[in-house]
């Protein structure tokens, strides 16, 4: 276990976004997509405050704050738009949603 | 002593992302979520980020996931509709590779990167540095962030609306 480099924390910000890539590509639960979605935001937000750290600058905070703010109002959208489908279709499952497909 | 708190709260999060994605209740895997969450908060904390990491616990683990949590029980799913249909093995495998080879590139061009010294002036990530920089540097992306939660806001109210 040597000194911890930005490498180390840019290699877990790689991982958690990526489980979020394969969470989006995978689950069929609109819940668990928008879930995936914000854990690949958490991951960026990590790569910018890791650069910040190592550059001594920190703009890389400011940004973060900003796509937490953008993180919030996804979620209260995404959530809205799923409680409205599962009003009108009673299904959360995103394999259900073929109206535009067929 | 920063390696052991890094590796513990590494392997949290990414024990609580695999849990998130794999796991087939939502409810179960909001849970997972938010330990990723304070984790990520935490490996925030050992960065120096302290206002970045005040907002992670207050907004993220605490406000986000409140309201993803709320929905999930305001919806009240049943085991039938929680069901996802059967996934071939072919697609599992080849959805991991993808992931998995994407990661390791990605990882591989980080190791490019140049070696970084890392020295930080007093106040580094404090409060009332970041603040004094959102609010003149970043003065105009900041009222903008205002804008979009109002339209977000404003969105989400005729969304929840039964009928216009």
């Amino acid at each position: 276990m040597g000194a911890i480099t930005i490498q180390h924390y840019l290699a877990l910000s790689a991982i958690l976004f990526f489980i979020g890539v394969f969470g989006v590509l995978f689950r069929r639960n609109l819940i668990v997509i928008m879930m995936s979605i914000e854990l690949m935001l958490n991951a960026v937000n990590l790569t910018f405050v890791a650069f910040a750290r190592y550059t001594g600058t920190m703009d890389g905070h400011v940004i973060a704050f900003f796509v937490m703010a953008l993180a919030a109002a996804e979620a209260g959208i995404g959530l809205a738009i799923l409680v409205m489908l599962f009003r009108n279709r009673t299904t959360v499952q995103a394999d259900d949603l073929t109206l535009m497909r067929d | 002593m920063e390696a052991i708190i890094f590796y513990i709260l590494a392997a949290v999060a990414v024990v609580g992302a695999l849990l998130l994605v794999s796991l087939r209740n939502p409810l179960s895997g909001a849970f997972a979520l938010v330990s990723a969450l304070v984790s990520l908060a935490g490996i925030f904390a050992l960065l120096n980020a302290e206002f970045v990491f005040i907002l992670q616990v207050l907004v993220y683990a605490g406000a986000i996931m409140v309201l993803i949590i709320f929905t999930i029980m305001l919806l009240n799913l049943n085991k039938e509709e929680l069901r996802e249909a059967p996934v071939s093995p072919i697609r599992l495998v080849v959805t991991i590779g993808l992931c998995a080879a994407c990661a390791f590139g990605v990882m591989k061009a980080f190791g490019n990167i140049p070696y970084l010294q890392g020295e930080i002036a007093e106040g580094f990530g404090s409060i009332e540095s970041v603040g004094a920089l959102m609010l003149s540097d970043f003065l105009y992306p900041f009222e903008v962030i205002s804008l979009v939660l109002l339209v977000a806001v404003v969105g989400v109210v005729l969304l929840a609306k039964k009928a216009i």
